[in-house]
């Protein structure tokens, strides 16, 4: 008896032991596109069920089937084939979040303008915005008095906090993005010193914005979207560092939503130049050569 | 060729989609405001009623002051000292006129006690019957006070709540008052922000509900650490204890609050009493800045029951600044309304009006906000609101005041308000970590609302148009029928600003009744009564309240509206010792002093 005592905790630990190897194992065997929107839905879980945070379930939800059903509907009409919805989940469950509004409809259009952007907006085959980013940078723009972003609604409470900090982190360390999120994070602490010293305002007061909720969706889903960053990885670390900084110059003009905005205007900026200069070095490739 | 057509179709909703929220804005604004004033003989007419802001005239010169606390607040001394500036009506000295108290903050101010002379005209008596130099650094600044004869002796007293020590005045004879907070055995000290009278047990003996907000150990002019502010913007739960106190008979109350059930420290601005469900004992509804709304059930006067989540009203964290209930769809029914922020395009919480979901009732009672559906909702940074008939057209309207910091008008602290707002709890709850706000707005100058309800589900504001145009930092509202007319005037106190007195003038054509109750086995105050009117094939149930609103109390004489050739049926009446009355075809146009048969 005594011996079979003894040696349950052993079996135990080692069946805890391999069930964490398989667990991770299996973390790190998903396929990337899938990773988001599982993170996503587990932030928002989490949040619901800790802290209340959403609007409504029902206008979560209203975001979320739009953007699928748009998705659905403009994809299979553009390229004749039903599209994947991991996309659109993201940015339904994206505006869903950060769309604040007493009204239903913000929901829906903050939805489908993100969606549908991805369509009309793009260039070489590229779309240039992130779609969720474009959305509600557009409702905060021309539907102020309908709409705001969460900004300081959620928990303030340092657990929850490193939970998603941690978690996110590893999840776009999978993605191999990590180094998107810490050139940002890094940047964001140093300009935040720099705003510090101008404004002669507490420095935690500056770092503050970084430690809400509205930052760890722009961090780890808006920032990192594959689908509009650039190519190379220094190419991305110079992006991180420049949306951080237009940030900052924002912010010294007390622009609320600094980052959504910086983001809207240095994106597809990148792209841009990107893409022209993809097509710059495909034009020398293929012209002919001096004799 | 087909491609090319999906493009153009695409494009041309996404054109659309972008156009969208300036086309919805437009008719929006075309909806739900009635645009601005043409003659008052041309609105009385068309919408029933006006108001002229007579407080001068009417002999009321009060300008409210804030306190200064510590010096280590001073970066943000306009936010923090941005409450206290209150209302509450009384007929102190039982002529038939309803007086008017006011609550100041600044250190050595004086509150002021307006009493009605009955010609139009008031004067202060409050230094001479000994209500007036409350407001010292040593024991606290007023916040707000209730009326209530918690001695039964027919007399109103004086409930005191202060950043500070709360002060219980004996009401002797309506000739002055006599200080009896020490016999009473109050808390020492609470910051408190609300407080209401309430009989919860039905003992016949009036009991008090004070709210905290910041916590009662903090002592805002010698602050030990600039620790002091709330944890969490939304979720905040390190503000002032409640204290539920009941009523020994002897002139001494009782701290009941833990027994019962109420251990909440939410950051209470305002709290107010009904019997929500029926059960003929007053529910307690609670609105929290920083937090949920908290719904506490009365179990018979043996417990409270908090159930915000279970009835809906506690889901949604916003920031909670007004608790009023009302009849408004004639249904015999309350809603209840809170106000919150609002402030385009930063911070859209919207305000809630909670009516009973259809076929809930008792203890499966639920609610829904249907602010946006009936046209409350947004009201900007929305303070003080009150129910109230105010064109005598059979439906309550409801009065609305606002506007939070107004200093330099082309500068805001929004923005850093937010940035550290949305912060985590160390850096939130520290003074020391907020920006200065060095003279800068914080929805400052704002419109107040004054919705009239069409009786068919829907507000409209009309306060431009009837001559509600101040824009002053709004805080408290009381409704009362100053002049004895047969209409709601509206008093409205401003945030270091003037008093305002809008007399109300009403169309003739609209028909009236009011009753002032005594109790005799229920509290004398008669609060908790509750009156049905049935006429025309309507119901509008009213309840005497011991406070609503915020930093508020309403005039105790119920007020109903009639409408155009009225025919009452009944009026039933149901005292809080659970006695019920009867009144058979009363006289319209008339005030009934009704006294609760032994």
């Amino acid at each position: 008896m005594k011996q079979d005592l003894s040696a349950s905790p052993t079996s135990a630990s080692s069946t805890t032991r391999s069930s964490l190897s398989a667990w991770v194992h299996w973390f790190f065997s998903i396929e990337n596109r899938y990773l988001a929107p599982m993170f996503i839905t587990c932030i928002l879980a989490a949040a619901q069920w800790s802290f209340g945070v959403l609007e409504s379930y029902a206008r979560t939800a209203f975001a979320i089937v739009t953007a699928l059903v748009v998705e659905l509907v403009v994809g299979r009409l553009f390229w004749g084939q039903w599209p994947h919805l991991a996309s659109a989940y993201v940015s339904g469950i994206s505006v869903g979040i950060l769309v604040r509004s007493p009204a239903m409809w913000p929901y829906a259009l903050g939805s489908a303008l993100s969606i549908t952007s991805k369509y009309v907006l793009r260039l070489k085959g590229r779309h240039l915005w992130n779609p969720s980013n474009f959305g509600i940078c557009v409702m905060l723009l021309l539907a102020p008095d309908a709409v705001a972003s969460l900004g300081i609604q959620w928990g303030n409470y340092l657990p929850p906090m490193l939970i998603v900090w941690i978690l996110g982190s590893l999840i776009i360390w999978q993605a191999k993005r990590f180094h998107i999120c810490a050139t940002y994070v890094l940047s964001f602490v140093l300009f935040a010193y720099g705003r510090s010293w101008i404004t002669g305002h507490p420095f935690l007061a500056e770092v503050a914005p970084i430690t809400g909720p509205m930052y760890q969706l722009f961090i780890f889903f808006m920032i990192t979207d594959p689908k509009t960053t650039v190519q190379t990885t220094w190419g991305q670390c110079v992006v991180a560092f420049l949306v951080a900084l237009v940030e900052m110059l924002l912010r010294l003009h007390e622009s609320i939503y600094a980052p959504l905005y910086a983001l809207f205007l240095v994106g597809p900026t990148a792209n841009l130049l990107e893409i022209w200069w993809h097509a710059r070095q495909s034009a020398t490739a293929s012209a002919p050569s001096p004799t | 060729m087909q491609r090319r057509i999906l493009g153009i179709m695409l494009g041309t909703f996404f054109a659309a989609l972008i156009a969208m929220p300036v086309v919805l804005k437009h008719f929006s604004e075309r909806h739900a405001s009635i645009g601005t004033a043409p003659q008052r003989a041309a609105v009385t007419a068309r919408y029933g009623f006006c108001f002229q802001e007579v407080a001068k005239a009417a002999g009321i010169d009060f300008t409210h002051r804030a306190p200064t606390l510590d010096a280590k607040l001073a970066h943000i001394m306009p936010e923090v000292t941005a409450l206290g500036a209150a209302v509450s009506i009384v007929d102190v000295d039982r002529d038939g006129w309803q007086d008017i108290y006011v609550t100041n903050s600044g250190e050595g101010s004086h509150n002021h006690l307006y009493r009605n002379l009955g010609d139009g005209t008031f004067q202060d008596v409050a230094a001479a019957m000994g209500v007036a130099d409350v407001n010292q650094a040593s024991t606290g600044v007023s916040m707000g006070a209730v009326w209530g004869d918690y001695d039964n002796d027919g007399y109103e007293d004086l409930l005191l709540y202060k950043w500070g020590r709360p002060e219980l005045f004996r009401n002797e004879q309506g000739r002055r008052f006599v200080r009896v907070t020490t016999h009473a055995g109050l808390p020492s000290w609470i910051n408190a922000n609300t407080a209401i009278w309430l009989d919860y047990d039905r003992d016949g003996l009036l009991d008090l509900f004070i709210g905290g907000y910041y916590a009662e150990h903090v002592n805002l002019w010698q602050l030990t650490t600039t620790r002091m502010m709330p944890e969490s913007f939304e979720y905040a739960q390190n503000g002032g204890r409640k204290y539920l106190l009941r009523n020994r008979g002897d002139g001494s109350f009782e701290d009941v609050t833990e027994q019962l059930g109420i251990t909440s420290r939410r950051w209470a601005l305002a709290a107010t009493a009904a019997d929500l469900r029926g059960s003929g004992y007053p529910d307690l509804f609670i609105a929290n800045d920083y937090g949920v709304s908290e719904l506490y059930f009365n179990e018979g006067g043996a417990r409270f029951r908090e159930v915000g989540k279970q009835t809906g009203v506690g889901f949604a964290p916003k920031s909670g600044m007004n608790a009023a209930v009302g009849d408004i769809l004639n249904q015999g029914q309350f809603a209840i309304y809170v106000t919150n922020i609002s402030e385009a395009g930063i911070l859209l919480q919207g305000n809630n009006l909670w009516v009973p979901k259809a076929g809930t009732a008792g203890e499966s009672l639920t609610y829904e906000n249907l602010a946006r559906a009936m046209g409350v909702e947004l009201g900007g940074w929305s303070f003080g609101a009150q129910f109230g008939d105010l064109n005598n057209d059979g439906y309550l309207d409801l009065y609305l005041t606002n506007g939070y910091i107004s200093a330099d008008r082309e500068r805001s602290y929004w923005y850093d308000f937010s940035k550290v707002a949305g912060g985590n709890t160390t850096i939130i709850s520290d003074a020391q970590n907020w920006p200065p706000m060095a003279g800068r707005s914080l929805s400052g100058y704002q419109q107040k609302r004054v919705w009239i309800n069409d009786g068919a589900g829907q507000f409209f504001d009309v306060a431009q148009v009837v001559g509600v145009t101040d824009t002053y930092d709004g805080r408290a509202v009381a409704l009362a029928d100053f002049w004895n007319r047969g209409v709601l005037d509206v008093v409205a106190v401003n945030q270091k600003g003037p008093l305002l007195l809008y007399k109300n003038t009403v169309t003739p054509d609209n028909k009236w009744i009011a009753f002032e109750l005594e109790g005799s086995v229920s509290n004398r105050s008669a609060i908790g009564t509750q009156v049905r009117l049935f006429w025309n094939g309507h119901e509008q149930v009213q309840e005497v309240s011991g406070g609503s609103g915020f930093g508020a109390q309403n005039q105790r004489r119920l007020h109903f509206g009639l409408g155009k050739q009225p025919h009452i049926e009944k009026v039933m009446i149901r005292w809080p010792s659970g006695q019920e009355q009867t009144l058979t075809a009363p006289q319209i146009g008339h005030i009934h002093r009704v006294k609760e048969p032994v």
